[in-house]
């Protein structure tokens, strides 16, 4: 987030698209809901879904799924016709304008509402109350992001909050809610393939000097590396010959999980390190037990980054070992040292060697969590990025024609299957679902269906269908439900019986490398 | 530029003899504790607007005959009010005999025994079972009701009509589901549904729970046993969304029996969702691994020990490193595990084996 969690309540509008608040991320739900209750703050939600904060919102764009960037484009054209656009701010802060305008200026309202389905007056009220506010906000997660056009729709939301001046003040911003706990702090660390910790390019030289000489080695890999998405692929191509998995459970999360499977067998030497024996755990040649979260000390780094304590209250179950532990046990069988006697170790490390984490220490996490970037022990942390004008120099906005999406719906697969979650799982259900209370809550999985189709299909509530598509098929229990519109189910990826992920397209977002986990062509069938 | 400007107007007024500037629109209850004057309260709680319920929070305003409830009067330029005498103990104390008719003082074995509200008032005013027999207007157990979620036992007899459960729902978490329905001292809660069709609103969210003075509701599966004063509270953060609430994990003997929270603390301020508050249960899953498994020549993951499993992993990586070089390896590390070990975890993909390959779940 470019912006803290708090100051959402400080928006005149609130722009929510691809996250459905009140299920994945609660806490932020109430406070959007309390900031429009009071009548401070205006409510636009743009879901294909009637989710729950539909109720509050103030309008309700159903865009089609998949059609994020034309409706956002739609907006921008409107603003930038009628003088909505913060002049004074895209001259100071911002390049790209021009072509920007050039693009969107197609996008008429009826020509959106012909892609979307989104109603032209709908698309211009929405657009008059972003021009004309002086704070909106943009919440954005996975909805907008898990598509072929992922990275297109992120781009298209920071277009747009940087030509209404929404970017670098309080009560605004461009604000993308993770998922996961630690996402955030897993991309700090520079879990990624092409960046190092800091978040420095792995062909960076002098960065990849500085980052050897505190390893103590001479050289690091300057090539990039391969995605998770990407990974897979190249195992079946015989490129990737041993995997190491910690805390993950790519077969059931990773989009089209037949394919998956197939990659986790080949592999020569696939070890694992989780605290289950998951679905990826069960076909590893060696399994590492670690400690749970309630077993080790350490810190996350929450969406708003945010660092905070992280604290064992029990100890390690049997003989489990916290991951630290694990990896440094490899690390000297492998012939390096890493001698680290505590996480807080650890962590000054990674202060030395991510700036934006340099101020903070365990000894100032005591009093409360830190949002990076913290440069110095004395620096407060930071709430809302970008009030002294944007890192590169200035905002590139660039111009983003909208694609459709990967795959089409046809005569055979006719209806379009999106996924997410619940708000009493998590992720592939493998802590959740061993928690009684959460799972009678939601002991299976459950496919939404809007109630024309169900009808059609002689569905009714409650009963078992069998849904497919060009990559498999599974049964789950439907719910008939107006939350999802005609031509449209939705399920969650929670449920191991009911692996939706054995469906789902795996075509990638050539920049980001996310799958088009939102968007594929399925058959609906009792029984 | 802007200016602040301050609007908000003082208002002067004595409070047991003490004088007290307290913002207009603040609550004699507010302005009392500005100044350090307690006066006793059991409806009211600080994350919630003003209940009025209970009456235990009566005070003397000089010129009025009626005692004021302090939690939801106004504090008046030129009040005087006087939070101790005589009468108000004895005011205090019949509404907390009323209470206590209803509710069975058997504190024993309650696990809020010692952490409890209404256990705490009863003390200060002195107050044992033998003092209300004569109250005693319920003297059956109710049949137990549905209360809004399965996860959640609601106690009717436990239950003090505070209203504070009622209160939360609709002002934090926006709901209402639940709702306070019959006759006076026989009322409960109840959940509030449409018409008796229509599905409970309920999230399951427990912040009903949390702010309960007594014990009235409780969690139906909870991790087990333990009092106040044996257990551990060890301060983290939530292992599950990206919001990364504070919470404390309730340690009984090695291991966590329920969530708390600090109303003061963190992003969340006290409040918690479902997988926050009630998924903890999975740390003592007997389905946990507790020991290295490696596969067999028959195919079969079995058990052995750390040196084995981690000996063939490092010979395996070495091989892999040898014979087709260090990009023939790749790692996925965790969206979930921390800071410290994604770092070591890179690290060791980058140092140790000499290629970028590594990524985590982020994308998904
Ligand atoms: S659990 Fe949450 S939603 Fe349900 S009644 Fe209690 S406060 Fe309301
Ligand atoms: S259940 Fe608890 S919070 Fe609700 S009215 Fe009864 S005593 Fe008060
Ligand atoms: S605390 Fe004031 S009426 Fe209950």
């Amino acid at each position: 987030m470019t912006n803290s969690i708090a100051e959402i309540e400080e928006a005149d509008v609130i722009v929510i698209t691809g996250t459905n608040t009140t299920e994945n991320h609660p806490i932020i739900a109430q406070r959007i809901k309390r900031a429009v209750e009071r009548g401070d703050a205006r409510l636009v939600v743009a879901d294909p879904r009637r989710i729950d904060l539909v109720e509050q919102a103030n309008y309700w764009l159903r865009q089609k799924p998949g059609t994020d960037v034309a409706w956002l484009n739609g907006i921008m054209h409107w603003i930038i016709k009628n003088n909505l656009h913060n002049k004074e701010y895209i001259d100071e802060r911002c390049e790209g304008f021009e072509e920007l305008a050039q693009e969107v200026e197609s996008y008429t309202p009826e020509l959106v509402e012909s892609i979307t389905g989104i109603p032209a007056s709908d698309l211009i009220a929405v657009a008059e109350l972003i021009g004309k506010s002086d704070k909106t906000t943009f919440l954005y997660a996975m909805g907008i992001t898990q598509h072929v056009t992922g990275t297109d729709a992120v781009k298209s939301v920071a277009n747009l909050a940087m030509l209404t001046g929404n970017v670098g003040r309080r009560g605004t911003g461009v604000n993308p809610l993770r998922g996961q706990n630690n996402v955030q702090g897993a991309c700090d660390m520079g879990a990624l393939p092409s960046s190092l910790p800091g978040y420095a390019s792995v062909a960076d030289d002098s960065a990849r000097r500085k980052i050897a000489a505190v390893w103590g080695v001479d050289s690091l890999p300057s090539k990039p590396g391969l995605t998770v998405t990407e990974m897979m692929p190249a195992i079946l191509k015989g490129e990737i010959r041993a995997l190491y998995v910690m805390g993950e459970n790519p077969a059931l999360s990773d989009a089209n999980i037949t394919h998956i499977e197939e990659a986790l067998d080949k592999v020569d030497f696939l070890v694992v390190q989780d605290i289950f024996l998951t679905e990826t755990a069960a076909r590893a040649d060696v399994v590492l037990p670690g400690a749970s979260w309630a077993e080790k000390d350490g810190t996350f780094t929450n969406t708003e980054r945010r660092a905070q304590r992280v604290r064992a209250a029990v100890q390690p179950l049997g003989s489990c070992y916290p991951d630290w532990r694990i990896i440094q046990r490899l690390f000297q069988l492998m012939g390096f040292s890493a001698d680290y006697a505590s996480p807080e170790q650890i962590f000054n490390e990674i202060r030395r060697v991510v700036p934006s984490y340099a101020g903070i220490s365990y000894s100032r996490l005591e009093k409360g969590g830190i949002q990076w970037p913290c440069p110095d022990i004395d620096h407060p942390g930071t709430e809302f990025l970008h009030a002294e004008g944007f890192k590169r120099g200035k905002g590139l906005m660039t111009a983003i024609p909208y694609k459709p999406a990967a795959e089409l719906t046809d005569e055979k697969y006719p209806i379009i299957l999106t996924t997410g979650r619940i708000q009493y799982h998590y992720h592939t259900g493998t802590m959740t679902r061993k928690c009684p209370s959460l799972e009678i809550l939601a002991p299976e999985a459950i496919l939404e269906i809007n109630p024309s189709d169900a009808e059609r299909l002689g569905v009714s509530d409650g009963d078992m269908v069998k849904v497919s598509s060009r990559r498999g098929e599974i049964s789950l229990r439907a719910r008939v439900s107006g939350m999802v519109e005609k031509g449209v189910v939705f399920t969650t990826f929670h449920f191991s019986e009911a692996p939706v992920n054995r469906l789902t397209n795996d075509a990638l977002d050539p920049v980001a490398k996310i799958p088009e986990l939102k968007v594929c062509a399925v058959r609906v069938e009792k029984g | 530029m802007t200016t602040i400007i301050e609007t908000k107007k003082k208002v002067r007024l004595e409070i047991d003899g003490k004088t007290v500037l307290a913002p207009e629109g603040a609550t004699i209850l507010e302005a009392a504790r500005a100044v350090g004057v307690r006066i006793p309260t059991l409806c009211y709680h600080e994350a919630l607007s003003p209940i009025g319920s209970c009456r235990v929070c009566v005070v003397e305003v000089e010129g009025v005959d009626r005692p004021a409830t302090a939690c939801n009067t106004q504090a008046l330029d030129g009040m005087r009010v006087a939070t101790r005498s005589e009468r108000l103990f004895n005011l205090r104390r019949e509404v907390i005999r009323m209470i206590l008719a209803h509710h069975p003082l058997n504190c024993s074995p309650c696990p809020k025994n010692g952490d409890c509200e209404l256990q705490d008032i009863a003390y200060e005013y002195d107050l044992a079972p033998n003092d209300f027999g004569s109250y005693s207007i319920k003297t059956e157990e109710y049949p137990w009701k549905e209360f809004s979620t399965p996860i959640l036992d609601y106690h009717p007899r436990r239950c003090v009509l505070c209203g504070r459960c009622v209160k939360v729902c609709k002002e934090i978490r926006g709901l209402g589901a639940i709702t306070m329905a019959g006759p006076g001292a026989l009322a409960s809660i109840q959940p509030a549904l449409a018409d008796p069709e229509s599905p409970s609103r309920c999230v399951s969210c427990g912040e009903c729970m949390r702010v309960c003075p007594v014990n009235a509701i409780e969690e139906r599966m909870g991790g087990g046993k333990g009092k106040p004063w044996e257990t551990e509270k060890t301060a983290t953060t939530c292992a599950y969304c990206g919001v990364g609430c504070s919470l404390e994990l309730n340690v009984v003997n090695g291991k966590v029996v329920g969530v708390t929270t600090d109303d003061a603390t963190g992003v969340n301020k006290g409040r918690l969702c479902s997988k926050g508050r009630f998924g903890y249960a999975f740390i003592h899953s007997g389905e946990r691994l507790s020991k290295p498994l490696i596969r067999n020549e028959k195919g079969e993951l079995e058990e052995t020990t750390w040196t084995k499993a981690l000996t063939r992993v490092a010979r395996e990586f070495r091989r892999s490193i040898a014979e087709h070089g260090p990009d023939s390896i790749a790692g996925l590390s965790s969206a979930r595990c921390t800071n410290e070990e994604n770092y070591l975890f890179q690290r060791f993909i980058r140092q140790a084996i000499g290629s970028n390959n590594v990524d985590h779940c982020a994308r998904l």
